[in-house]
């Protein structure tokens, strides 16, 4: 790989990571900062609907934040060329 | 911020920043990165029942990125993968019991953290020692252009040996290049990665993937790719079961996530530019960052916030 080509790989690497990080932070501020609150209720009240909440949550996080990774790299790379 | 199910203070870009590096770490090794995690978060004050479930639930969002970004590279072996899933989960629920009955007689983070450094700098020695003995080998361990790469290992007759052991049924994996090997050999290594998981927490990579390389015999890049895709399943089936049970703060995984969502990405795609040996020998400093923070916490009593 090139310099050039490395220092514009490094260049899009920092501009998703960017992007992302103003994702991350709204999202945090948002969701999850109010979020506590009702899940220590849930907690309390019943482990098991807890149990099957805890995995929805942190399954469609994770299918939604890939998602969005996905997409912010496919647009810097369309950028690129 | 306050985690009031665990009823811990952390801060929570310590916790993103930790979930990166996890990220980068399980997309690149395929380990789930709870050789770092579960030390990090014990460091920063959270019960080791916590860390164990907590742990467990920060995997399933980081492995589904991860195994997804691994499939489409065709480094999943999903008959493999199912296999070992079954015998995982019942590995998993045995671990969770003997954390429930620590939990019972309160010593389960003496315990637990015992347990993590004596795995951790284990299996650390092991891949050094590996890894150094195949270098020393001279073997061509690069790929030239146009030539699938190689993958190597010193004591790669250790596999072959377990190939050759007939206890019926027998199995063939063409996606492994396994052309035949016992059922119950690929149940125990499943099932005892599974006890580690639902002890120690996390996906247990760090046992399961050496495991598939030197005993099952599958190549470095299958077994990163099959361990996260198998860890998807088992460590979703490790969150109910420890949520249940009161060991899982949700919300710390959440906010963990979220560094390693990135991470992930960034990891997997490294794993295209290094071959076998170089992966294994850049995993052996890994585990003993993470026993350096079990060894920080129970030595001084103090947590990183």
């Amino acid at each position: 790989m090139s310099r050039s080509k490395k220092a514009a790989s490094l260049q899009s690497f920092l501009v998703e990571l960017v992007v992302y990080a103003i994702f991350v932070f709204a999202y945090f501020f948002l969701v999850l900062h109010f979020l506590g609150g009702w899940i220590k209720h849930v907690f309390d009240q019943n482990k098991t609907l807890y149990g099957f909440m805890a995995l929805a949550l942190i399954l469609v996080q994770g299918v939604a934040l890939e998602t969005l990774t996905t997409v912010l790299l496919r647009m810097i790379r369309s950028r690129e060329r | 911020m306050d985690f009031l199910i665990s009823g811990t203070h952390i801060n929570p870009v310590w916790l993103i920043c930790v979930g990166f590096i996890v990220g980068i770490c399980g997309g690149f090794f395929g380990v789930g990165g709870s050789f770092l995690a579960g030390p990090a978060l014990f460091a920063f004050g959270v019960p080791m029942n916590f860390v164990v479930g907590t742990d467990l639930a920060h995997i399933v969002g980081k492995s589904i990125v991860a195994a997804k970004k691994h499939r489409a590279l065709g480094n999943v072996d999903i008959k493999l993968g199912l296999i070992m899933a079954t015998a995982t989960i019942v590995g998993v629920e045995t671990g969770a019991q003997i954390i429930q009955q620590l939990k019972r007689h309160q010593n389960v983070d003496f315990v637990v953290a015992i347990a993590f450094i004596i795995v951790l700098v284990g299996i650390s020695s092991f891949v050094a020692w590996e890894s150094w003995q195949t270098l020393k080998m001279g073997k061509n361990t690069s790929s030239s252009k146009g030539k699938p790469k190689r993958d190597v290992s010193v004591i790669a007759y250790i596999a072959k040996r377990f190939q050759r052991f007939h206890f019926p049924p027998m199995i063939s994996l063409p996606n492994s290049d396994i052309k035949q090997i016992s059922l119950w050999t690929i149940l125990v290594v499943a099932y005892v990665g599974g006890v580690f998981s639902g002890f120690l927490g996390g996906g247990a990579g760090y046992i399961r993937m050496p495991a598939m390389v030197y005993i099952l015999g599958v190549p470095t890049h299958v077994a990163v790719g099959t361990d996260l895709f198998e860890v998807v399943i088992s460590a979703s089936y490790g969150t109910l079961t420890h949520a249940i049970k009161g060991n899982v703060d949700i919300l710390i995984a959440l906010v963990m996530h979220t560094g390693a969502a990135i991470g992930a990405q960034i990891g997997a795609t490294l794993t295209q530019y290094f071959h076998g040996v170089r992966i294994r020998l850049a995993f052996v400093p890994l585990p003993l960052l993470g026993a350096g923070l079990i060894i920080y916490g129970l030595v001084t009593g103090h947590h990183l916030k």
